[in-house]
């Protein structure tokens, strides 16, 4: 899958975090975590409500300060980076927030050629093309280009988010809780949106993720999160292999036994 | 032989039957502008020679660049070039599939209406819109009215805590500017009118002009002008906030009545709190007179406060703190009418805050002025 093959220094990881430390006040939330996104993967990650999930997501693209660790990003830790160098790599990602966080008062259309118009020397007609052709992609219907963020439905402003965050054609996508707030079958549509978008745009997907659904369909890795670290990683398997009673109930609990039977029944279906 | 001509991130290499277009280099969305350009001054051969779309030369490719492959595939196809594909790579390939799938056409946008229709559209709007701000202005006094009256039968549904929060937000913490605001305009007014009223040797009537001026006029109308700058304001932007957020349907949903739980606590609060801000910038407005004529005109404080006494009726007071309750009134009706019309953007909020603001300080001098009006008709 070598679409955009860029030099990898030092590491083979597109991200990677060592001793990662971020907290409020006289907590740390997180401490001295190592996490690692490879190329062409889908990693989840999951934990208890207050584990650090979405401040752990923060802080790798630098919304949060850290109290410690090291960050680097292609190879390159991002702490020794020129702004303008940092910048760079911050382009090279895409973000798609919890609810969306579109610009609410531009529409659809111009929320996706904001990176655009600001980042690249284009001309309008190319940008409205690309953005055209972006909206498609996410499964968008044509007319919703023009409409405002205020008349959109919630799958409609995820896949909305989603495509802003894939106009600039990043190598890294972040998800923060991206199936959170759909219906079981929106939420299975989105899943299997990020899987094909990962084959044919060779993305790296970072998920934060509270859906079992997504885990089982969508995630190639999964890391969960407890004690202000990573507690296990691994394929699925391996997850449901680990010995620790949050992660018991949660993969083997009436509600993923639910999202087994949903599964099989999805297999059938398609055979 | 063949011949090659080299432009910006292709080269076109004419020969025998064929027309070889060759995309070189990363057609990634990083380095389109210069290939970009190049390919929208491309003049299609006269010929319909076939076209083969040479990718062997391509490093990188992303979806923009598949995109401009694609958008030129479609141009030479459009003027009858058959066209061929050789050496696609996976990944240009599954892009190229992507792209293709995804085309459709786009929506035209709406043609824009001309100039002249505009300005007739937006005024007619702006009339309507005015209409519509008077219905509704309407519509929430009757239903304020409403709640009122059976006030008075059940005090019990005034409530009292949410009052005082806003007696707190609106009145205590405005002290300070009001007091700052009055002082200093309480000062230059004073200064002026000794300073002009000295040529004709008629100092000690500065007192009559500048008692009279601020206890009718300048104490509560600049109270109410702050008032407005500062609580209208906030009471828009809270009340768009929860309009935005659905908190205001949520209040409704629950069997409230949005206007008894929202409305009504920041009016009442409004209506006590402007007369006492006024009283207090009366107060203050008056110790810079007295200040001013102390240092400035040489009048001894005593003789200050005995001339005010004996020359400054009640009735001045009285008549300037009677307005202060209603433009109390329409200071917190406007910021409440605009907030419930925020709609879905962060630009309407704005919007409507701005307009809160202009239109109760404008209506906040109209009354002003029809008080002028109605007591001058008073004492003929």
């Amino acid at each position: 899958m070598a679409i955009n093959p860029r030099a990898i220094k030092t590491t083979g990881y597109l991200l990677e975090a060592q001793g990662l430390t971020v907290g409020f006040g006289p907590v740390n939330i997180i401490e001295n975590l190592d996490i690692q996104l490879k190329r062409s993967e889908i990693l989840g990650v999951v934990g208890p409500s207050g584990t650090g999930k979405s401040v752990m997501m923060r802080a790798l693209i630098g919304l949060l300060p850290r109290r410690g660790g090291r960050i680097r990003y292609f190879g390159r830790d991002i702490d020794k980076l020129s702004l303008s160098a940092r910048r760079k790599v911050e382009r090279r990602w895409g973000v798609l927030f919890q609810h969306g966080a579109l610009f609410s008062s531009l529409t659809v259309k111009e929320n996706v050629q904001v990176p655009m118009r600001e980042h690249m020397d284009i001309s309008q007609e190319l940008m409205d093309e690309l953005a055209e052709l972006t909206l498609s992609m996410v499964g968008l219907a044509p007319n919703a280009g023009a409409k405002l963020p205020s008349e959109l439905s919630g799958g409609m402003i995820k896949r909305a988010a989603l495509a802003r965050a894939l106009a600039l054609n990043p190598d890294i996508l972040f998800l923060d809780e991206p199936t959170s707030g759909l219906d079981p079958v929106g939420a299975a549509e989105f899943d299997e949106l990020i899987t094909s978008l990962k084959e044919t745009l060779g993305l790296s997907v970072f998920m934060v993720t509270h859906d079992l659904g997504s885990l089982y369909r969508a995630c190639t890795r999964i890391a969960v999160l407890g004690g202000k670290k990573v507690m296990v990683e691994g394929d699925l398997d391996t997850i449901l292999a680990y010995d620790d009673p949050w992660v018991q109930s949660y993969f083997h609990g009436n509600r993923a036994q639910t999202v087994q039977v949903q599964m099989a029944e999805e297999d059938k279906a398609l055979v | 032989m063949a011949t090659v001509a080299i432009h910006n991130g292709y080269r076109l290499e004419e020969g025998g039957d064929t027309l070889r277009f060759k995309p070189f280099g990363s057609w990634i969305i990083r380095n389109l502008t210069e290939v970009e350009k190049t390919l929208s001054g491309f003049t299609m051969p006269k010929s319909s020679a076939p076209v083969v779309i040479d990718l062997s030369d391509l490093e990188k490719i992303d979806v923009a660049g598949a995109w401009l492959i694609h958008r030129s595939a479609k141009k030479f196809a459009a003027a009858n070039h058959p066209i061929s594909f050789e050496s696609v790579g996976r990944a240009a390939r599954i892009l190229l599939q992507e792209v293709a799938e995804s085309d459709r056409p786009s929506i035209p946008p709406e043609p824009a209406p001309s100039k002249a229709f505009t300005l007739v559209e937006d005024a007619g709007k702006s009339v309507i819109s005015s209409v519509g701000d008077v219905r509704r202005l309407t519509e929430l006094i009757g239903s304020m009215a409403a709640i009122g009256a059976s006030m008075v039968r059940r005090p019990a549904m005034l409530r009292f805590t949410p009052i005082l929060y806003h007696l707190e937000q609106t009145g205590v913490r405005a002290i300070p500017i009001v007091a700052l605001i009055t002082f200093v305009i309480g000062a230059i007014v004073s200064q002026q009118a000794i300073y002009q009223l000295r040529d004709f040797g008629a100092e000690q009537l500065a007192v009559n002009f500048v008692g009279i001026v601020i206890l009718r006029e300048l104490g509560v109308l600049l109270t109410a002008i702050m008032v407005a700058g500062r609580s209208g304001s906030a009471f828009t932007a809270e009340v768009g906030a929860m309009k935005m957020r659905e908190e205001i349907d949520a209040v409704r949903t629950l069997a409230l009545d949005p206007i008894e739980v929202i409305i009504v606590p920041r009016l009442t609060a409004l209506v006590i709190a402007v007369p006492l801000l006024t009283f207090i910038g009366n107060l203050s407005a008056l110790t810079a007179a007295a200040m001013v004529s102390f240092f400035y005109g040489g009048v001894p404080i005593d003789l200050f406060i005995e001339q005010l006494r004996d020359q400054v009726d009640m009735i001045n007071f009285t008549r300037g703190i009677l307005k202060a309750p209603f433009m109390a009134i329409v200071i917190g009706l406007v910021a409440v009418l605009e907030g419930l019309q925020v709609e879905g953007s962060t630009d309407s909020l704005g919007k409507r805050t701005t307009a809160s603001v202009v239109k109760s300080i404008f209506l906040v001098i109209v009354i002003d002025g029809i008080f002028v009006l109605y007591y001058a008709m008073v004492d003929g």
